[in-house]
């Protein structure tokens, strides 16, 4: 006949298992959300996160709301990110090229020093807007988990597509052109 | 000769309060703020981030701070100006989340106790089986009984 276990051990085996589901609870959400990339591809658009964020040179805050009815070409950096050095003068280039046509790039400076994004901005003359995202609320709404990352956005607010580093203008001819045209 | 003691003076009185704030300066070190902060980016506490841009970017921007004479709350309220709350590494410093800052001390020593209670479980377990003498299996003990009768033991 088998014997009975003693409470002890039981109780002892459920608060290690209790800990080690607490410990994959913590690993599930340190996963970055990829629905946004799986949306795109069964070819959906998903509507983009809201969000509102004091813009970078002071001066009130904007949210993406703000720019509905926009082609908005979304661009978290930072100015300790080398791969955001190389693509800042093709993003300052595709502003110049849509801001006339329902078009803006808009810049999210994420988790960065206030005075060295204002510096990087200033030294590659960048005119397109700002806004200072300074503990991260974006890497968790949109994913972001690189850098630089863009997201297109369409006239309505959805998620057109996604760059998970940095753009080129194949990307952005793309992606970004067939959406002005239907405006 | 009184003109000299007297430029002397006035130069020791220029100097005395600028010494004494390079005696008070720096008021704290980066080592010292590195694994009470994070590496927003990385993850992980700044004393523990690798060489990544980021993490060097934000030891760079603590030691300007502490070469412009900032103590050490003043650092960490520069930081939080930058990057937010998340930036303090240690529990409590945040302020609003008591529940989590409790269970950052209770859970590891409950996983200590626990492994304690496991351990004296099994050695009070395995001394016990120790001491206990051995029954003998039904034959071996019969045919222990024989020789003992035999050889009159």
């Amino acid at each position: 006949m088998r014997r009975a276990l003693s409470p002890a051990p039981i109780a002892i085996v459920c608060v290690l298992l209790a800990l080690i589901a607490l410990l994959a609870y913590g690993l599930a959400q340190n996963e970055p959300d990829r629905g946004v990339d799986e949306a795109l591809a069964r070819g959906e658009r998903s509507a983009a996160p809201a969000f509102e964020l004091p813009k970078l040179g002071g001066g009130g805050s904007a949210s993406l709301a703000d720019y509905r009815g926009q082609v908005v070409v979304l661009n978290f950096w930072a100015s300790w990110c080398k791969p955001c050095r190389d693509e800042s003068p093709l993003l300052e280039r595709w502003h110049r090229r849509i801001r006339d046509r329902g078009a803006t790039v808009l810049g999210v400076d994420i988790l960065d020093v206030t005075g060295r994004a204002q510096d990087f901005i200033d030294e590659y003359g960048l005119t397109y807007p700002m806004l200072k995202d300074k503990d991260g609320e974006g890497l968790d709404k949109f994913g972001v988990v690189a850098y630089p990352e863009t997201f297109v956005i369409d006239r309505q607010g959805r998620i057109a597509a996604v760059a998970r580093g940095p753009v080129d203008d194949a990307f952005m001819r793309r992606n970004v052109m067939p959406l002005l045209e239907r405006s | 000769m009184r003109q000299a003691a007297l430029i002397l003076m006035v130069l020791t009185l220029v100097a005395l309060p600028a010494s004494a704030v390079a005696q008070d300066c720096p008021k704290t070190t980066l080592g010292d703020i590195e694994d009470e902060v994070m590496c927003p980016v990385c993850g992980t506490p700044l004393g523990l981030a690798s060489e990544s841009p980021q993490a060097q970017d934000e030891r760079a921007y603590i030691q300007d701070l502490i070469d412009k004479c900032r103590s050490k709350d003043q650092v960490k309220q520069a930081l939080v100006a930058e990057y937010g709350k998340n930036v303090l590494a240690l529990p409590g410093d945040q302020g609003d989340d008591d529940l989590g800052d409790v269970l950052v001390y209770v859970i590891p020593a409950l996983g200590i106790l626990l492994a304690a209670a496991g351990i004296a479980f099994a050695v009070v377990r395995w001394r016990r089986h120790e001491t206990q003498p051995r029954a003998l299996a039904g034959t071996e003990g019969a045919r222990l009984d024989d020789d003992m009768e035999r050889y009159d033991l």
